[in-house]
């Protein structure tokens, strides 16, 4: 807020000094996410930077490796699943938290969130105590609801603020019509809200995919995520081969991010 | 069109005694009203009259708080809005953004199952009525409003409902456009032979279009009528007021012949003599004097003749073909209640013009003063209790 | 009474209306069954266990009633300690987050088109990017022979230890929630009208007077929402923490999985997981109270 020079057209156009500053703020933000890329494919025996040349030995390491091929299956099926199961109970959610009126809705609407506010931590032991006691700890499935429960309140949010930017009088006209309610939602409310419910889905995919507190106590030698396998190898040493995960996690990232961008502008009719 | 012409002969729409009432509001209060076959009803008042409240119980998507929703003869009450079979075009029209213009058109008839060559052809027939042929393959968003505002008459109608409900439909389109397309709705109604409700705020609009008005005010009907019987003959102050520009001089009635002349005296202290039946001494009223109706001429002499109220112009408007005048009537500073607006038409230059400040004298004949009661929504009364039927 | 236009009176009496079955009720609200899903979820997978937790901090080693792990936790001066630094270290986080977040959310609420996406792409890449893959970043940034020190020996420095203590936990804590803080400012500046502070300066005020007299205050919301966000987040945070922080710098969170994990403990990590729950809902009920829920739900991004 340092300059004094402000165009008509930018009433609130920032200063120099705190562009700079937010610009230096981005690049601290971007750092730790770029560095990993070059280290990923060092020629070095040892984690080194600069690295001294290129070479794929540690994506050889990670790739050829049973253990992490294994690790990436188990979280795609954790990512899979609980990414299905919370699209569906959210959208489901949604439907009467938007468009029907009731007493207790921001009650409700409270509880839904609630998962969101109780750190992860007592969320993962809380689940370990259940599932320990009714033998089902360190399964897929454990650690899919698990994931289910953090992700939900956030896709309940995204949801009901996809489903209110549809119009409720498209639903009105549907069945002035002859549609039947559950005609009106799937040949009119559910095109419109698909997108959302996709990139809703992806997003759901993604934070399952990278979650580490759940997998570490509901996961087990049968079930360890890519995740828990990342932090049971970081907590012993620093090698590159983690870089080359890394860059295999960033590149997941960027394609969800890609696709839920194109997914925004493939609409026609938008 | 093979219109479904009604069976039982009656009327297509009569709601009876039909009520709306939410936890501490009353929006709809006991309306009676029949639409004969064919008609075009506008149902005008201000927002918050409970018009739309009114045309959403008819359409399903509100339920009554009691009374009955006839369809020919049938009660529709409890049926869901996709079983009713009317033909709704809603505000900013509610076309499906993610279907074509053609599937929006087909959309209604799909949900029949009527079989796919069929739909293709009255599909194709429709656009063509609404004069929209060819650009079926268009999504809404590509269309001006005025062409969405016919995607959303051709969806309503392609499915042949007996009754076509209107909210406000005209009014997301600029003044221009809404007067030609006027026209042209009023035209297809007639030709297709629909009975249509039209709910607008517009009285313009009612006027241009309407067989029937319905003026609602405070969740009660005011006036039911022909445009005519609306602008000439208003039952009440509000209805007098909300059609056309009127000059509502209150008073209370001092003396009631028996043959129906009325004195009535307006708080400044002056009077006025007009003819009317149902009213005794003592009643607060309101004497409705269209400025159309009013002339104004130079004050001559010192005594006032009936019906002649001498003021001072206070403002002088230019209406192209006409003159409005404010004339300030009252003792003190012109407030709005004590001037009388007069519309004076033009007549080349032999009319006399005044300026303001000049002094003039407002005159009426007694058949132009229309005696009203003030209001009918002026008590509201909540609806008998569920319980207590018998 | 109404007479349509034929001339046909169309009296009707009300009482014959209410002899009348009643309508049915209001077309909407037939949905409701469709939040059974997510609530019987929540009930069994959520509500349940987290019972099951409190109930378990109140249970010995024979299974019955007592307060002793409670006992355990506050009369020893470790555990107290560990209390403090989490609440220090969520404080110190909030802070060092909203001082720098804001001029950042500032900057990027007040750019054109399109230098804001790239500044947006710059902040959601990483927020979309595992935490352990952040971490793993800054370990290969600050560690002994990591990026820093080897720039810093190159400038003839000596080594500096940036990693596994205090400063290596907050330049993680701060790095990890600086998104969240960015993003629900963000949403609130995007709201606020320019013109306001245009106005401002029309009467008279100067560009910094009509910042602090009128755009911070219409930016609290992001400001109370992202500082309850961040220090809940904070408070409970596991993974940073255990990788970035030295021994001494173990929060909470750190000691429920060592319990766990470790010792078997798990009555007395339900018990220390019950504590950390009741801060975070403090926290959240001051919020609600000061500020109000619906504000949290619409910064939300």
């Amino acid at each position: 807020m340092g300059s004094d020079v402000m165009g008509s057209d930018a009433l609130l156009n920032p200063g120099l000094p705190v562009r700079v500053f937010a610009w230096i703020m981005l690049a601290f933000l971007m750092a730790p996410v770029l560095i990993i890329i070059p280290v990923s494919f060092s020629s070095a025996q040892y984690l080194s930077f600069p690295p001294p040349g290129f070479s794929l030995q540690w994506y050889e390491r990670f790739l050829g490796n049973k253990d992490w091929l294994a690790a990436i299956w188990v979280s795609i099926q954790v990512a899979t699943l609980s990414a299905v199961l919370t699209v569906i109970i959210a959208t489901l959610a949604a439907i009467p938290l938007v468009r029907s009126d009731f007493s207790r809705k921001t009650l409700i609407y409270g509880l839904l969130l609630a998962p969101m506010i109780v750190p992860v931590i007592i969320t993962a032991i809380a689940l370990y105590f259940i599932f320990a006691r009714i033998g089902m700890g360190g399964t897929v499935i454990a650690i899919a609801i698990g994931h289910t429960i953090v992700v939900m309140p956030i896709a309940v949010v995204v949801l009901s603020a996809t489903l209110q930017g549809v119009d409720s009088r498209l639903e009105n006209a549907a069945m002035s019509l002859g549609a039947s309610r559950f005609q009106a939602f799937r040949r009119v409310t559910l095109p419109l809200i698909a997108p959302g419910i996709i990139s809703a889905g992806l997003f759901a995919f993604l934070t399952s995919f990278d979650e580490l507190v759940i997998p570490l106590f509901l996961g087990g030698p049968n079930a360890q995520t890519l995740a828990v396998r990342i932090w049971n190898s970081v907590m012993l040493e620093i090698e590159p081969t983690i870089a080359a995960v890394s860059t295999f996690l960033i590149a997941l990232t960027v394609l969800i991010m890609v696709a839920a961008n194109l997914l925004k502008k493939a609409r026609r009719w938008a | 069109m093979s219109h479904i012409k009604d069976v039982t002969g009656g009327t297509p729409i009569v709601l009876e005694s039909l009520w709306k009432t939410y936890a501490n509001f009353v929006a709809v209060s006991g309306i009676d009203l029949s639409v004969g076959a064919g008609r075009f009803c506008t149902v005008l008042g201000p927002s918050g009259s409970g018009k739309t409240t009114t045309l959403m119980m008819i359409a399903g998507f509100v339920a009554p708080t009691r009374g009955r929703i006839l369809v020919s003869g049938r009660d529709i009450a409890a049926l869901p809005p996709q079983k009713r079979n009317l033909g709704v075009v809603f505000q900013n029209y509610a076309l499906f953004p993610h279907l074509t213009v053609f599937d929006n058109v087909a959309f209604p008839l799909i949900m029949r199952r009527v079989p796919q060559a069929e739909i293709a052809q009255r599909v194709e027939r429709m656009l063509e009525t609404v004069e929209l042929a060819g650009l079926g393959g268009r999504y809404p968003r590509e269309l001006s409003g005025g062409q969405q505002q016919r995607v959303a008459l051709a969806r309503a109608l392609v499915f042949e409902p007996r009754v076509l409900l209107m909210d406000e439909p005209l009014g997301a389109l600029d003044k221009k456009l809404r007067s030609s397309l006027q026209i042209e709705l009023k035209a297809l109604q007639r030709r297709l032979d629909v009975t249509v409700i039209y709910v607008t705020h517009d009285q313009e609009e009612a006027l241009t279009m309407a067989d029937q008005i319905v003026v609602m005010q405070g969740g009660r009907i005011e006036q039911n009528g022909t445009p005519e019987d609306l602008y000439d003959r208003p039952a009440t102050a509000f209805v007098a007021g909300f059609m056309g520009d009127t000059n509502l001089v209150r008073g209370v009635v001092m003396a009631a012949d028996k043959d129906g002349t009325l004195r009535i005296d307006h708080p400044t202290g002056r009077r006025i003599i007009a003819r009317a039946s149902g009213f005794q001494a003592g009643d607060h009223v309101a004497a409705s004097l269209r400025p159309e109706c009013l002339s104004i001429e130079s004050p001559d002499g010192p005594e006032e003749p009936e019906n002649a109220w001498d003021g001072r112009i206070a403002a002088v408007t230019y209406l192209g073909d006409a003159i409005r005048y404010h004339v300030a009537v009252g003792e003190n500073r012109p407030t709005l209640a004590e001037t009388l607006v007069v519309k004076a038409a033009r007549r080349g230059t032999e009319h006399r013009r005044f300026s303001e400040g000049d002094a003039v004298r407002v005159r009426w004949s007694r058949s132009d003063a229309r005696v009203l009661p003030p209001t009918r929504a002026d008590a509201r009364i909540l609806p008998p209790m569920q319980a207590g039927g018998h | 009474m109404a007479l349509d236009v034929d001339g046909q009176a169309t009296v009707r009496v009300s009482e014959a209306a209410a002899e009348r079955p009643p309508v049915r009720k209001a077309l909407p609200g037939g949905q409701l069954w469709l939040l059974l899903p997510a609530l019987a979820f929540l009930a069994i997978f959520f509500a349940y266990p987290l019972f099951d937790v409190v109930l378990r901090s109140f249970r010995d080693g024979q299974g019955g009633f007592t307060v002793q792990n409670y006992e355990a936790f506050f009369s020893r001066a470790i555990y107290i300690r560990v209390l403090l630094l989490t609440i220090e270290i969520a404080f110190l986080t909030t802070v060092f987050s909203l001082i720098v977040g804001y001029p950042l959310a500032y900057v990027l609420a007040n750019s054109g088109p399109t230098v804001r996406s790239f500044m947006m792409l710059c902040v959601m890449l990483p927020f979309m990017t595992s935490i352990l893959v952040r971490t793993y970043g800054w370990m290969v940034i600050l560690r002994p022979n990591g990026v820093i020190n080897t720039v810093f020996a190159g400038l003839g420095l000596g080594e500096i230890q940036l990693i596994y203590n205090r400063s290596g936990l907050m330049i993680g804590m701060v790095y990890t929630m600086l998104p969240y803080m960015v993003l629900t400012l963000y949403s609130v500046m995007r709201g606020i009208d320019g013109r306001f502070v245009a106005v401002a300066q029309s009467l008279g005020a100067g560009r910094w007077s009509a910042f602090w007299r009128i755009y911070f205050p219409l930016s609290m919301p992001g400001v109370a929402g992202g500082s309850l966000l961040v220090f809940i987040l904070a408070a409970g945070f596991y993974i940073t923490p255990r990788l970035m922080g030295g021994d001494r710098d173990q929060m909470l969170a750190s000691i429920i999985a060592y319990q766990v994990d470790v010792l078997l403990n798990f009555n007395f990590a339900s018990a220390i997981a019950v504590i950390l729950l009741v801060i975070t809902l403090a926290c959240f009920g001051l919020y609600a109270r000061v500020v109000g829920l619906k504000q949290l739900l619409s910064s939300k991004v």
